[in-house]
């Protein structure tokens, strides 16, 4: 054994990193929630996102188009969602967990051709000045622009619902949908605002995994990162402050496990990568101000 | 070729032999399946049988049919995934991994008519032969590399699963590593997986920040090359395949598993009637296990030592375990002068004096 050999300065730096994906993919689903939908089909969008980033990005030659590509890919999907449970009312568990088994299918459809074919560069950003900054810069400053994208949206998203009249509108939406629909605003509009903008933010987690963590494509990779996803909303008792936190800490242990492996300790790699979910549970039971929106995953029919 | 299209005609073919009609014409054409355990994609070890399956079909045109299923898991689906290939006519299948083993057996037993091929295992029957390479050798050739390039002393080592085969791959590269840079260290990551780009990549950037500037690896995919160039002053070996598409940088050398011959070999034993089970074991000498090309970033004198080492692998005179070595709980294994035999090494399940860790059970 030997921990020493793990370096705390490229250790964090690289949970930045771990942790972007599931933090685009989970302020997306925060949002969703906040406006009172369950979308249990992150892992789908995700996925769909991750091939239709790389699709693209390996067409094009640019990583950013093929970030637009997997924005737009994942909310397409999730239009299918919404459309299913805004419009013709269908369970939202169920809906959701259909979307995510669709999802991987039609991911490993369109990726066929794509196996095993390198995805254009995206090098690091060297912030100047602060990048060389000792400790901090290293750990913070030096990272691919979609880190601090990901880190840009979730300051947006808290902006937005603590601080804009259309933040209180959804967050009205979510708490009781029979009263925002008395004061006369569209439930059903915002909600499919919120269900796209949370299926554009779990596409761009997903190509994060496809363009930018490994990259390259293959059937299945998000592997359960859109579930740590939804764990962590609920972790984050629905407040985008939190939610970095808990990005942070789920997206550490991964990293975590590998780095004491390496460093010879014998931690079996379950109780690891069942270790957030634990914390997910202990947080429910402890936090009792973490209080679910109102609404959540009711169906609304404006007639009742 | 979808499983489903391979479900449909394995059911019509069934269906054909129920109602007793004469068994569709038995064309003269000779035909071989190959089960896969990755995408022949991977750029890897199920791409290089696929060469493999390809070189069939080049050999003998039209007198061939192959036909393959790729990323079959291993476990109970493989069964119907061969029993369907059998069932459409296959008269020789190539089970290309490991973990098909007691799936092949029990296959085989059902089809005493079909002969069938088990790569890495070690059960066979009389239609059932195995036949797997000795990739410690090249493994060897390696470490060799990887001792002489390592400037930090850290080797970094991905492994699939805690399998003979795969610790045999450690040992090897560690005792060819330590024989050339007595302060060398490896570093081990088990990633659980034969192909999983990112956990691969994963386990990579991991070594990498623990100080690894060599990255050898017994998964299948390219991501750790990637991750590798990306971080840059790191090297790499291709595994299973050349990965060429990685030199000379980071890419060092590789290993190849050269397939064909034994594959073109076999298919033609089968047309002519002669083909007899067996359990071969080939390396370097017999040409199973190719050396990729040694890149400019090897200075050339370790390139020729390196390559002095293979050749003499090759012809028998250099035998990558040989004595004195202990266990690595320091129990006396080889005595001086005496080489390992072929009973240990595919037993392999304890690793050899100077590597920290324990293997996982």
């Amino acid at each position: 054994m030997d921990l020493s050999a793990i370096n705390p300065i490229l250790l964090l730096a690289s949970l930045m990193v771990a942790a972007t994906p599931i933090l685009l993919a989970a302020i997306g689903e925060l949002v969703v929630e906040r406006a009172g939908v369950l979308n249990l089909g992150v892992e789908g969008m995700m996925i769909t996102g991750a091939v239709c980033g790389f699709i693209v990005a390996t067409a094009t030659g640019s990583p950013w188009l093929g970030f637009l590509g997997a924005a737009l890919g994942g909310a397409l999907l999730s239009l299918l969602f919404g459309l299913l449970t805004q419009f013709l009312l269908s369970n939202q568990v169920a809906t959701g967990l259909a979307l995510t088994l669709f999802g991987l299918g039609l991911s490993a459809l369109m990726g066929q051709s794509y196996l095993g074919i390198r995805a254009p560069a995206f090098p690091d950003i060297h912030i100047p000045l602060l990048g060389d900054i000792p400790v901090v810069g290293p750990i913070v400053f030096q990272h691919d622009p979609m880190v601090y994208v990901g880190l840009g949206i979730v300051a947006g998203v808290w902006w937005f619902l603590n601080r804009t009249r259309g933040g209180l509108i959804l967050r009205a939406v979510g708490e009781n949908h029979d009263a925002a629909h008395a004061l006369g605003y569209h439930v059903r509009r915002t909600r499919m605002l919120a269900i796209t903008f949370g299926g554009a933010c779990a596409g761009l987690g997903g190509a994060y995994l496809s363009l930018v963590r490994v990259p390259q494509w293959t059937e299945g990779m998000t592997a359960g990162a859109g579930w740590i996803a939804l764990a962590i909303v609920v972790f984050a008792s629905w407040k985008p402050g939190r939610l970095v936190l808990g990005a942070y800490l789920f997206g550490g242990v991964t990293v975590l496990q590998l780095n004491l492996q390496a460093a010879g300790v014998a931690v079996p790699v379950e109780y690891l990568s069942m270790s957030p979910y634990l914390a997910t549970i202990a947080v429910l039971v402890i936090m009792s101000t973490g209080r679910a929106p109102g609404s959540l995953g009711r169906i609304f029919h404006a007639a009742r | 070729m979808k499983r489903r299209t391979l479900l449909a005609s394995g059911a019509a073919a069934a269906a054909l032999g129920l109602t007793g009609l004469p068994a569709l014409a038995q064309d003269a054409k000779t035909k071989v399946g190959f089960i896969f355990v990755g995408p022949v994609g991977d750029g890897g070890w199920t791409y290089q049988h696929n060469e493999g399956r390809l070189a069939v079909e080049q050999e003998f045109g039209d007198k061939v049919e192959t036909m393959f299923v790729e990323s079959v898991p291993e476990g109970p689906d493989a069964v119907r995934v061969m029993t369907d290939m059998a069932l459409k006519g296959a008269n020789l299948i190539f089970t290309t991994s490991f973990g098909y083993m007691d799936q092949t057996v029990e296959v085989a037993a059902k089809f005493p008519d079909v002969k069938f091929e088990h790569a890495t295992g070690f059960k066979d029957a009389p239609n059932l032969a195995t036949y797997s390479a000795r990739f410690y050798e090249g493994r060897a050739v390696q470490g060799h590399i990887a001792g002489h390039m390592t400037k930090s002393n850290v080797i970094g080592y991905i492994g699939s699963f805690p399998i003979p085969e795969v610790i045999r791959g450690i040992n090897s590269s560690y005792l060819a590593a330590k024989a050339v840079n007595p302060d060398v260290q490896f570093k081990i990551v088990w990633a659980y997986t034969w192909f999983d780009p990112a956990k691969e990549a994963e386990a990579a950037n991991v070594l990498i920040e623990q100080g690894a500037d060599v990255i050898l690896q017994h998964t299948d995919s390219t991501a750790p090359q990637a991750a590798a160039q990306a971080k840059g002053d790191v090297i790499t070996f291709g595994q299973a395949s050349d990965m060429a598409e990685y030199a000379p940088n980071p890419r060092v050398s590789s290993i190849i598993d050269n397939w064909a011959p034994y594959y073109i070999d076999r298919t033609r034993a089968v047309m002519d009637g002669t083909w007899e089970t067996h359990q071969v074991w080939e390396g370097i000498g017999d040409g199973m296990v190719k050396i990729g090309e040694i890149s400019d970033a090897v200075p050339a004198e370790v390139k020729a030592s390196a390559e002095a080492l293979r050749d003499s692998i090759g012809a028998g005179e250099t035998h990558p375990f040989t004595g004195p070595l202990n266990k690595q709980d320091g129990s006396a294994w080889l005595a001086e002068g005496e080489t390992a035999d072929d009973g240990t090494l595919q037993g392999m399940n304890f690793y050899v004096e100077g590597i920290e860790g324990d293997i996982p059970s």
